[in-house]
C-alpha cells in the first residue's frame, strides 16, 4: 500500500459537493460578523462611533477597541523572540491604526447582507499619519513607550520602539578572517523578491457556539493549527483547554496563511461567549487581500569570496524583511529560517546572514509555502549563476563544484533551524542533478534553445538547486481502533488543509494491517476526538504522523496477534496479520478476522485475557531533527520582445522525497507549488501607493495563473536518499515544488536575454523583459558560458 | 433593505420557494436558502469561478447574478451532477481518477464548467479546453490534471 498510487479517499465527498468548508456550517440563530476596517494606511484613532449601526433593525452588538481591552495582543506561536513582543496586534486597532485593513471595530447582525450595511454606518475618525512603506529606509519610530509595554504584556514598562523589530546574526566559520586573506574573488548580488502569499481559493471563516448543556465552546472551521488556537482561545475566553472543541472542517487551501490566529478568531470565540448566540464570520476575498498574513516581501544583498574554480570560500549575507505593520504568530519565523536555509545544498565553508526584521504600514506578514527558502533560493542561485558568468564557467560547474558531497552525509551544519541543530539528513545532490540531466537532456535542450536563439528567437533554460526541510517534532501520535465489524480508524491530532492527509495515513495503516486503504476510516483536526496535535505546517505531517500512524499499526498488529494466540492456543510467533486477519503461518485457513478479534476484545472478555479492552493501539513518534528533501527545477522560457511576456514552455521538476508514500500525491504537490511559484516569480505581487494605500485587493489585480499560464510539469521524484531519522524514510513532498521557481525562471530569462544577472528581482515584469530585450538586440553575443 | 420576495428557483429538477431580498445573490440563495452549500464562494466578483452553475445549461457565475434573476430557468448545480448514490458523472470520475482536485474548493465550478462544455460540445480538443479551464482558479493543482481530468472525461462523453 505503501508507494501505491492509490485512489484519495477525500474525494467522493468532495466530488459530491458534500464537503463541510468554514461556511458551510449553519446554526439557528446565528450572528453574522462583520470586521470595520482601517481605510487609511497610518494614523490616529480620534473616535469610533457605533450607534448608527446599532440602530439598525437586527443588529445585536457592535464594538471598539475599549469593549475589547481586556484582551491582551495576540501571542507568539513559533519563534517567539522577546524583542518582538512590543510589535504583537490588539484584536482591535487600539488607538493607532497601522495598515489599510486593520480591524477597528466589529458587528454583529442577524444577516451576513445586514451586518455588512451595519458595518458601514460605523463611523471611525481618524488623523491620518505618514505611511513608512519602505523597509530599506533607516528604521522610524513605530510604538510609543505606553503601546510597546501594553503590547509585550511583561508587566515591565518598555521604552519606544522603533521599526527595525529584530536584527539578528546566524553564522558559522569565520567570515571576517576570510575575506581578510585578500585571496580569491568578491562577487556581490543584490535580489529582491516581492510581497505575495498564499491566497488559498476558499477564504478565512469561523463558526463558533458555546453550547450552554455540555458546557463548551464549539469552534468549527478550523484549519493547520487546531489544537495550538484552542489553547489560545480558552486563555482567551476564560475556559479550560478541555471546554473548548475545535474542529478542522473540510479547508479550501492553507499554504501557510490560513488557519494561524487571527484578530477575526478571536472576536468569533468572544462574541459566541458574550453574546451567547452562535457566531459566524466568513471573509471576502478583499479582506482576505488585506487582512490575512502577507509573505515574502525581502531584499537580499550577498557577497561571495570564490576561488577561480568557482568554490566559494565565504558568504556574506544580510537581508531586509517587510514584516508589515504588527509581527503575529509566527514570530521571526521567516527571518530565522531565510537565515538558515540559505547556504541549501552547498559547503561554503564560512558563512554569515545579518537578518532585519522591519515594520511597515502594510498587511502583516507570515508564512508562505517554502517560506524563507523561496527567497533565499532566487538570491543563492541568482548568485551561483552570476559566479559562474563572471568566471567564465558553466553554471552546473559551479554547482557541482560546492555540492555537499553525499560522503560527507549526515552533514551537520552548525547553526539552528527552527530551533533544532541543522543535520542535513542525507542527500546526493550530485546524483540527482546527472538523473536530471539524463532523463530530460539537459544538453538537448541547451542545444536546441541556442538554436532557436541562432534563428532569432528569444528563449532560454535556466535552473535553480534547492534544499528543503520538513518533519518538524518534535511530537505526533496516533491510534488506530478496530470496531467489532472489523472497520478500522485512524484517530489522530494530524490537520489537513486539502493536500490528502487521510489518503497518505489510510495508506499507511493499510500497509501494517495488510488491508486496502480505502477500508480505513480516518478522524482527525479534531480537539476532542485526540489529545495532541501540532498541525499542518513545515510540511511535518507525513514524516511525523505517518510515522505515528505506522507505530500504533505496529502496536495493533501485536495485540490482535497476543489476543489471537490465546484464543487459538499457540504461540505468537506462529501467527500472521495478513488481509486483515490473523492466520496461522503454516495453515492460513485457521484464522481470526480483525472483527472477531475485537469481539474477543470486549470490557468483560478482555479483563479474562488481561488485556485492555477494544482492539486499538496509539502509537506515538518524537523526533529532534528536521528531515531535508532536496530538489532540482529547470525552466525553458520564451520571451515576447513585443510585449515583454515571459512565456514558460517547459518546467522540470526533480525531488528526492526519500520515499514517496503515494507517487500521485507527492506529483499533485510539487505541481501544485509550482503553479503558485510562478506566480511568484512572474504575476503576484502586492504592491502599495507611497501613502500605504494597497493596489492589489481584488482578483482583477492580484494576478493568480490560470491554466493558461502553467505549462505541463515534468517531474522526476527520486527515493535515491531515504531518512534515516523516521522509520518510513520519508521527506515531506509539501514545498519543494515552490521552492526554486523564481530562481529557475530568473535564470532562465537571463539565459533568453543572453545578459546574465539581468534579472534581480521578481515577479518578472513585462515592463523590464521588454526595456532588457530592447537593450541586448542588436548586439546578442553568441551563446556562450552563461548557457553552460 | 429588508424587503423580501417570495421567489420559486427550480434547482437540480427540485422546486425551492423562498423568501428573499432582491439584492441577495443566486450563490447565497442557492447556499443559504435552498441548502446547497456544493456551490462555493471564492472570489464574490467574478473572477474565481468557484460559483460556476449551469443556468438553462449554460455556465454561469453565481455570484454575478440575483437570485431574482433566475426565475423561471432551470438551475444545476454540483449535486445534480451524479445521477445517484453509488455513480459520479463521468466529470467527477474523471477527476478522481486523474487527481484533478486536492482541496475540493474550487471543484464544483471547475465540475459544472466541463460538464457544460462537454454536454455542449462533447468534441472539444485539449487546446479549446484549456482555454475553457482558464475562466475559472485553482490554487492546489496547477491546473495539469484538471485539463487531464477533462479530457478524459471528454472522451468517455463522446465515446
Ligand atoms: S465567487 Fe463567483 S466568480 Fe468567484
Ligand atoms: S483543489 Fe484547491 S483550489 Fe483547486
Amino acid at each position: 500500500m505503501i508507494g501505491a498510487r492509490a485512489l484519495r479517499l477525500e474525494d467522493p465527498v468532495l466530488l459530491r459537493g458534500a464537503g463541510r468548508y468554514a461556511a458551510d456550517t449553519y446554526h439557528a440563530g446565528e450572528l453574522h460578523m462583520r470586521v470595520v476596517r482601517s481605510p487609511v494606511a497610518h494614523g490616529r484613532v480620534r473616535s469610533v462611533d457605533v450607534a448608527d449601526a446599532l440602530r439598525l433593525d437586527g443588529v445585536v452588538a457592535a464594538w471598539s477597541y475599549d469593549d475589547v481591552a481586556d484582551l491582551p495582543a495576540i501571542g507568539f506561536r513559533l519563534t517567539p523572540r522577546e524583542e518582538l513582543l512590543p510589535y504583537r496586534q490588539p484584536v482591535l486597532a487600539r488607538r493607532v491604526v497601522r495598515y489599510v485593513g486593520e480591524p477597528v471595530a466589529v458587528v454583529f447582525a442577524t444577516s451576513a447582507y445586514l451586518a455588512e450595511d451595519a458595518a458601514e454606518r460605523v463611523v471611525v475618525e481618524i488623523d491620518q499619519l505618514p505611511a513608512h512603506v519602505d523597509p530599506d529606509a533607516d528604521p522610524v519610530a513605530w510604538v510609543d513607550a505606553e503601546q510597546a509595554t501594553w503590547a509585550a504584556g511583561l508587566g515591565t514598562p518598555l521604552p519606544e520602539q522603533d521599526s527595525e523589530a529584530t536584527r539578528f546574526v546566524t553564522e558559522y566559520g569565520d567570515v571576517e578572517a576570510a575575506f581578510a586573506t585578500g585571496a580569491g574573488r568578491i562577487i556581490e548580488l543584490d535580489a529582491v523578491i516581492g510581497r505575495h502569499t498564499g491566497v488559498p481559493m476558499e477564504c478565512r471563516g469561523l463558526v463558533a457556539r458555546y453550547v450552554e448543556a455540555d458546557q463548551e465552546l464549539v469552534i468549527d472551521g478550523a484549519a493547520k493549527v487546531p489544537f495550538w488556537n484552542r489553547d489560545a482561545i480558552a486563555d482567551l475566553t476564560g475556559l479550560t483547554p478541555s471546554q473548548v472543541v475545535v474542529r478542522e472542517t473540510h479547508v479550501g487551501g492553507g499554504f501557510g496563511p490560513r488557519g494561524e490566529l487571527y484578530p477575526e478568531d478571536v472576536l468569533v470565540a468572544l462574541a459566541a461567549m458574550r453574546l451567547r448566540a452562535p457566531v459566524k464570520w466568513i471573509e471576502d476575498r478583499q479582506e482576505h487581500l488585506l487582512a490575512t498574513n502577507h509573505s515574502r516581501g525581502q531584499h537580499h544583498r550577498l557577497r561571495a569570496l570564490v576561488e577561480e574554480d568557482g568554490f566559494i570560500r565565504a558568504l556574506d549575507a544580510s537581508f531586509t524583511l517587510d514584516q508589515g505593520a504588527y509581527v503575529r504568530t509566527h514570530g521571526a519565523t521567516v527571518g530565522s529560517l531565510t537565515s538558515s536555509m540559505l547556504p541549501g545544498p552547498y559547503v561554503i565553508p564560512h558563512f554569515r546572514v545579518e537578518a532585519h526584521v522591519r515594520l511597515t504600514h502594510k498587511t502583516p506578514h507570515g508564512t508562505y509555502r517554502s517560506p524563507g527558502r523561496y527567497e533565499g533560493t532566487f538570491a543563492r542561485e541568482r548568485l551561483v549563476d552570476k559566479i559562474a558568468a563572471e568566471l567564465g564557467l558553466g553554471r552546473e560547474q559551479v554547482r557541482r563544484r560546492n555540492f555537499i558531497a553525499v560522503e560527507d552525509m549526515p552533514y551537520e551544519r552548525p547553526i539552528q533551524a527552527m530551533g533544532t541543530s541543522m543535520v542535513h539528513d542525507s542527500g546526493d545532490y550530485r546524483l540527482l542533478l546527472d538523473k536530471m540531466s539524463e532523463r530530460y537532456d539537459f544538453p538537448g535542450i541547451r542545444a536546441e534553445v541556442a538554436a532557436r536563439r541562432a534563428a532569432g528567437e528569444a528563449v532560454g533554460f535556466g535552473f535553480g538547486y534547492f534544499v528543503e526541510k520538513s518533519g518538524i517534532g518534535p511530537v505526533e501520535g496516533a491510534r488506530i481502533s478496530v470496531d467489532t465489524r472489523g472497520r478500522v480508524s485512524v484517530t489522530c491530532g494530524a490537520s489537513s488543509v486539502g493536500q490528502g492527509v487521510d489518503t497518505v495515513l489510510a495508506q499507511v495503516a493499510a500497509e501494517t494491517l495488510g488491508i486496502p486503504h480505502d477500508e480505513v476510516r480516518v478522524v482527525r483536526g479534531r480537539t476532542d476526538r485526540f489529545g495532541y496535535g501540532r498541525g499542518a505546517f513545515a510540511t511535518r505531517l507525513s514524516v511525523m504522523a505517518g510515522s505515528a500512524v505506522a507505530n500504533a499499526a505496529a502496536a495493533l498488529r501485536d495485540k490482535a496477534v497476543r489476543v489471537a494466540a490465546h484464543e487459538l492456543k499457540v504461540s505468537v510467533e506462529e501467527l500472521e496479520l495478513a488481509d486483515g486477519a490473523v492466520r496461522l503461518v503454516s495453515d492460513p485457513g485457521t484464522r481470526l478476522s480483525l472483527a472477531e478479534i475485537a469481539r474477543l476484545l470486549e470490557p468483560v472478555r478482555a479483563v479474562e485475557i488481561k488485556e485492555d479492552p477494544g482492539l486499538d493501539a496509539d502509537g506515538w513518534f518524537r523526533s529532534d531533527h528536521m528531515t531535508y528533501p532536496y530538489g532540482l527545477h529547470a525552466a525553458v522560457v520564451r520571451l515576447d520582445a513585443g510585449t515583454g511576456q515571459t512565456v514558460v514552455e517547459r518546467y522540470l521538476v526533480g525531488y528526492d522525497v526519500g520515499r514517496a508514500l503515494n507517487p500521485t500525491l507527492v506529483e499533485g504537490q510539487i505541481a501544485g507549488g509550482v503553479a503558485q511559484g510562478l506566480g511568484g516569480a512572474l504575476y503576484e505581487e502586492f504592491r502599495y501607493a507611497d501613502d500605504g494605500t494597497p493596489l492589489c485587493t481584488t482578483f482583477m489585480d492580484y494576478l493568480i495563473p490560470t491554466a493558461h499560464e502553467v505549462p505541463p510539469i515534468e517531474i522526476l521524484i527520486t527515493e535515491d536518499a531515504p531518512s534515516p531519522i523516521n522509520p518510513l524514510g520519508v521527506k515531506g513532498a509539501g514545498e519543494g515544488g515552490v521552492t526554486a521557481v523564481a530562481a529557475a525562471i530568473a535564470s532562465a530569462v537571463d539565459d533568453a536575454l543572453q545578459r546574465p544577472g539581468a534579472i534581480t528581482s521578481v515577479p518578472i515584469r513585462p515592463q523590464a523583459v521588454h526595456d532588457l530585450a530592447a537593450r541586448v538586440t542588436g548586439s546578442r553575443p553568441p551563446a556562450d558560458a552563461a548557457t553552460g | 433593505m429588508s424587503q423580501t420576495v417570495p421567489i420559486r428557483l427550480y434547482v437540480n429538477g427540485d422546486r425551492h420557494d423562498i423568501e428573499i431580498e432582491p439584492r441577495r445573490t443566486l450563490a447565497d440563495a442557492l447556499r443559504d436558502d435552498c441548502g446547497l452549500t456544493g456551490t462555493h464562494l471564492g472570489c464574490e466578483h467574478g473572477v474565481c469561478g468557484a460559483c460556476t452553475i449551469l443556468v438553462d445549461g449554460k455556465p454561469v457565475r453565481a455570484c454575478l447574478m440575483f437570485a431574482v434573476q433566475a426565475e423561471g430557468t432551470s438551475i444545476r448545480t454540483v449535486e445534480g451532477l451524479a445521477p445517484d448514490d453509488q455513480q459520479l458523472h463521468p466529470v467527477q470520475r474523471a477527476f478522481w481518477e486523474k487527481h484533478g482536485l486536492q482541496c475540493g474548493f474550487c471543484t464544483p465550478g471547475f465540475l459544472m464548467l466541463v460538464a457544460g462544455q462537454l454536454e455542449e460540445k462533447p468534441d472539444t480538443d485539449e487546446e479549446e479546453m484549456r482555454d475553457v479551464l482558464s475562466s475559472n482558479l485553482c490554487r492546489c493543482t496547477g491546473y495539469q490534471n484538471i485539463l487531464k481530468a477533462s479530457m478524459a472525461a471528454a472522451e468517455e462523453m463522446s465515446g
